[in-house]
């Protein structure tokens, strides 16, 4: 069943054509990856998936109960009404406050409705008090599934990188989406880090969001997508399994490069 | 083989945590040495430190010969040594001209023209983008136009942290293969950090394994490739 | 040596320039001559010992620099964690009871006045600058709607004081949501321009629109609060506080009530604002200052949170406002000048990282300071300026520097200012 459906999605800055016609769907329950030269449109893509840009022209529908037009809806309604969620490429945490602060932000909206105006809130009285802890039990569950819980009180913008680019992660998942956007989730990340990463979205998958990932790392990539779309140019030059873009020609040639074989050894002695 | 870059001792604090532990590393003349680690363990915090920001509290960093432990960065990066630093750091409303022209203030005009042709040819999509504002550039084209920078300046060091970071697999490898051309052709010596444990180890002539703060390991790129705590660490599950 | 002979230059080019820019200052003297005009006459003297000075002082500052001690200041910074602890409880006691300590003299109480009205103002500032990082250069709008706003309804209706209180909060707030939208979009210098340019224009319509405002000439007349409708007037008698607790009328009596209303009103601020950063609320504001392209994206409608900062921060300037103008029975748009949304936001900016307490201290610094060192004149605001000035290169972020967590799962750790977001607007 589709999740996401990217209908001829045009995307213009002036003169410069930064995604050009790009149609595809990604699945329910499906990881799907979208890969590319520097450049190639994806971050583009993404921002307009997520409401950052207002595409020139096309459609981006999540179908989850009724389909809904991503492109129609103003930025902040995208992670409520179209339940999607995103992290960044260079990540945007909340630095002065604590990880679990982090967390108990991104459940703003429920939040925020258990307040009643936020005067019941400041009284101390109404429902706010079992909302609280329920969000606090919420992000506690997100912690530890991100192996952050002992660092939940440290200051986010304190944590070493992996645990930032995860906790970003947490963060997205506290607004209970149903796609989870991820720009580059393992750049800067060691095999062994990024290892753990495969681990954590493929238990995210499991519990039944979908993902939608840009990646560079083709150890992330390869191992855990179901569907791979390549872009280059603002085109999509490929769509397929890992099996089949792995050995797409015109993926290598713009994209891939010949395997480590292609790579020789520096002299050892000078 | 003289050295270009010695670190002798040095130690770094920001406020009070201690970030770098009485580090020695020496670079020679025409090597390429890389330094690989874990996140946090101080690999982009040694490289800022050469620069002296932060300036190391105890030990002393000497480039080719002259004491620079107390030099301001601009002057440091007089003396012949150009960094691509942790998170690109390029001017986002400066056209990628004038970047790279930035980068270039410490050359003369004719050796502008050579580099650039050079920094082109090996980021052909930087020619594409001349024009363009860096802060429209995608996050891996900002990845070449700081290192195409640092380049300009034809330094005699060039220090690249994670020059990988965020970049296609293809051009990964063709950033590699020029800089080994480079080195080769002309003599350029890098110290270069990775979290790309497998390429900068195939790259470099000598790696130092930083942990903690602390140096743990030396030696060839092939010696530390076949190690295998290295590998357990480092390289498994790789790509 | 070359270190030496570079310090020498620099300290050479540095004396250089203070000649120049104290050539006309300090070097040429105007004077009234005995023909009934002007004379300039020369002081070599003191233009010499001025560019020696500040010759020698950038020696010294270059000198600190290489040589500065490298101990970490942890235990400073421990040590004044923990009485910090006890610095909010103490001041607030001190303020509770300073009215009467035996041998105050009402000057004082007036003082306190003074300080907690800023105190009150910073507070409410402190909501759209300290937590939501809205640089907003033009509070006094919000405090001269208050106090204009009571000024108007007490003299063409009767209303009392704590009639108006409420409604000048109100009308401020409505303020607060006006000036917030054409402003949602902007950052930082922008914003802080079009906020000053409100301050000012709320100026200008009050000294222009005179048969509304009385113009230049301002409101007098205004109502003083009553306790329960007893009057503070100084001719006893029924009707009166002095008349109805059977003592002696002393004008004490009224500033001691002008104080505790200054400072209840102040606390209710206080109390309202700590009670919001524990609520999504505040912690949506605080989210907003850290980066608001990551707000929207988790569905914080980041238009409606702002203009909540604006008008909530309004409501307590209006309500300020609304005492000003009982406190002094009089006003005039020259208390509503840029100077007063200057003041109160260096007030907020000295005090730190959105931090109350350091609002507090500020305001001491910064209105309690010059005030008691009137007594020197001309020197008066160069000791101040001179403090100011410490107080920057020592605690650049502020007196306090930390920020602490509004919720944890074990314990709530001080968050240092290196971390915090100043607010991009």
């Amino acid at each position: 069943m589709t999740i996401l459906q990217v209908e001829n999605l045009t995307m213009r800055f002036g003169g410069l054509t930064a995604v050009n016609n790009v149609s595809f769907t990604a699945q329910q329950g499906n990881i799907t990856a979208i890969i590319g030269p520097n450049g190639a449109g994806k971050t583009t893509l993404f921002n307009c998936i997520t409401g950052f840009y207002k595409p020139t022209s096309g459609g981006i529908t999540i179908m989850h109960g009724k389909p809904l037009r991503l492109d129609k809806l103003p930025g902040h309604a995208i992670a409520r009404k179209g339940r999607v969620a995103r992290t960044f490429q260079n990540i945007r945490l909340f630095g002065g406050m604590t990880a679990l602060e982090n967390l108990l932000v991104a459940q703003h909206n429920k939040l925020q409705a258990a307040t009643g105006f936020g005067v019941l809130g400041i009284l101390g009285i109404g429902k706010y008090r079992a909302e609280e802890r329920a969000a606090i039990e919420r992000a506690k569950y997100w912690l530890a599934q991100t192996g952050l819980l002992e660092r939940a009180d440290d200051p986010a913008g304190a944590l070493p990188y992996g645990a930032q680019r995860r906790l970003e992660i947490a963060r997205a998942m506290c607004t209970e989406p149903v796609l989870l956007c991820l720009d580059e989730p393992a750049a800067g990340l060691n095999p062994r880090e990024s290892a753990a990463l495969n681990e954590l979205l493929l238990n995210i998958r499991a519990d039944g969001t979908s993902l939608l990932l840009i990646e560079h790392d083709m150890g992330v990539v390869m191992k855990i997508s179901d569907h791979i779309v390549v872009l280059d140019h603002g085109k999509k030059i490929a769509d397929g399994t890992p099996a089949e873009i792995r050995s797409d020609p015109h993926v290598i040639a713009a994209y891939l490069g010949e395997g480590d074989e292609g790579l020789e050894e520096t002299e050892t002695t000078l | 083989m003289s050295a270009v870059l010695e670190l002798k001792g040095v130690s770094t604090f920001y406020g009070a945590v201690q970030a770098l532990r009485d580090v020695s590393i020496e670079v020679n003349e025409a090597e390429i040495v890389t330094l690989i680690g874990a996140n946090g363990a101080g690999k982009s915090t040694l490289m800022m430190t050469i620069f002296g920001q932060p300036k190391a509290k105890s030990g002393e960093i000497i480039y080719q010969g002259e004491t620079i432990t107390a030099l301001p960065a601009f002057q440091i990066a007089r003396r012949g040594i150009a960094q691509s630093p942790e998170g690109r750091r390029i001017f986002p409303r400066m056209s990628v001209e004038e970047n790279l022209l930035m980068g270039a203030q410490v050359v003369n005009y004719a050796d502008y023209d050579k580099q650039l042709s050079m920094v082109l040819e090996l980021f052909p999509r930087l020619r594409e983008r001349f024009a363009q504002r860096g802060g429209t550039l995608s996050g891996g084209e900002q990845q070449m136009l700081a290192i195409a920078r640092a380049l300009m300046s034809k330094p005699k060091l060039l220090l690249l942290d994670e020059p990988s970071l965020g970049l296609a697999p293809l051009v990964i490898k063709q950033i590699f293969g020029a800089i080994r051309q480079l080195n080769r052709e002309t003599g350029l010596t890098v110290l270069l950090v990775e979290q790309n444990a497998n390429q900068a180890l195939r790259l470099a002539h000598r790696g130092y394994v930083l942990v903690n703060g602390a140096i743990t390991m030396e030696g060839t790129g092939a010696e530390l490739l076949a190690r295998p705590e290295i590998r357990a660490a480092y390289l498994e599950g790789g790509h | 040596m070359t270190r030496a002979v570079d310090m020498l230059k620099d300290a050479a080019a540095v004396a250089f320039f203070a000649l120049l820019i104290f050539a006309p200052f300090l070097g040429l003297q105007l004077s009234d001559n005995d023909a009934g005009g002007l004379s300039l006459s020369a002081r070599p003297a003191l233009l010499a010992a001025a560019v020696g000075l500040t010759f020698l002082a950038r020696i010294a500052m270059l000198l600190w620099h290489q040589y500065r001690p490298a101990a970490p200041n942890v235990h400073i910074a421990a040590a004044a964690q923990k009485s910090g602890k006890y610095i909010a409880p103490a001041l607030l006691v001190f303020a509770l009871v300073m009215p009467f300590l035996p041998g105050l003299p009402n000057a004082y109480i007036d003082l306190g006045v003074l300080i907690m009205t800023y105190v009150m103002l910073g507070w409410g500032l402190n909501i759209v600058v300290g937590l939501a990082g809205l640089l907003d250069l033009g509070y006094v709008a919000f405090y001269a709607v208050g106090a204009y706003s009571f000024a108007l309804l007490a003299t063409n209706f009767g209303l009392g004081f704590w009639e108006c209180l409420p409604l000048a909060g109100i009308l401020a707030a409505c303020w607060g949501t006006f000036l917030g939208f054409p402003v949602l979009r902007l950052r930082g210098d922008y914003l802080a321009i079009v906020t000053l340019a409100f301050g000012e224009i709320i100026r200008l319509i009050i000294t222009n629109w005179v048969s509304l405002t009385g113009g230049p000439n301002g409101i007098t007349d205004i109502p003083r609060p009553t306790l329960f409708g007893l009057k503070f007037s100084m001719a006893g008698g029924p009707g009166t506080f002095a008349g109805f607790f059977g003592l002696d009328p002393h004008p004490s009596q009224r500033i001691t009530f002008l104080y505790y209303i200054i400072l209840a009103l102040a606390l209710l601020t206080n109390w309202v604002t700590m009670r919001l950063r524990r609520q999504p609320l505040g912690r949506a504001w605080e989210a907003l200052r850290e980066d608001e392209t990551a707000c929207r994206s988790l569905g914080i409608n980041v238009r409606n949170t702002k203009l909540t900062a604006f008008a909530i921060g309004a409501m307590f300037g209006g309500f300020a406002g609304c005492f000003f103008a009982a406190r002094d029975g009089f006003i005039s748009p020259d208390s509503f000048t840029f100077m007063e949304s200057a003041t109160v936001l260096a007030i907020v900016v000295l005090g730190g990282a959105g931090s109350q307490l350091g609002v507090v201290l500020a305001a001491c610094v910064m209105i309690g300071v010059p005030a008691m060192l009137q007594s020197l004149q001309i020197y008066r605001m160069l000791i101040f300026g001179a403090a100011l000035v410490v107080i920057m290169v020592v605690k650049p972020r502020g007196f306090i520097s930390t920020r602490r967590p509004t919720v944890a799962l074990r314990k709530a750790k001080e968050i240092g200012a290196e971390l915090i977001a100043q607010g991009r607007g």
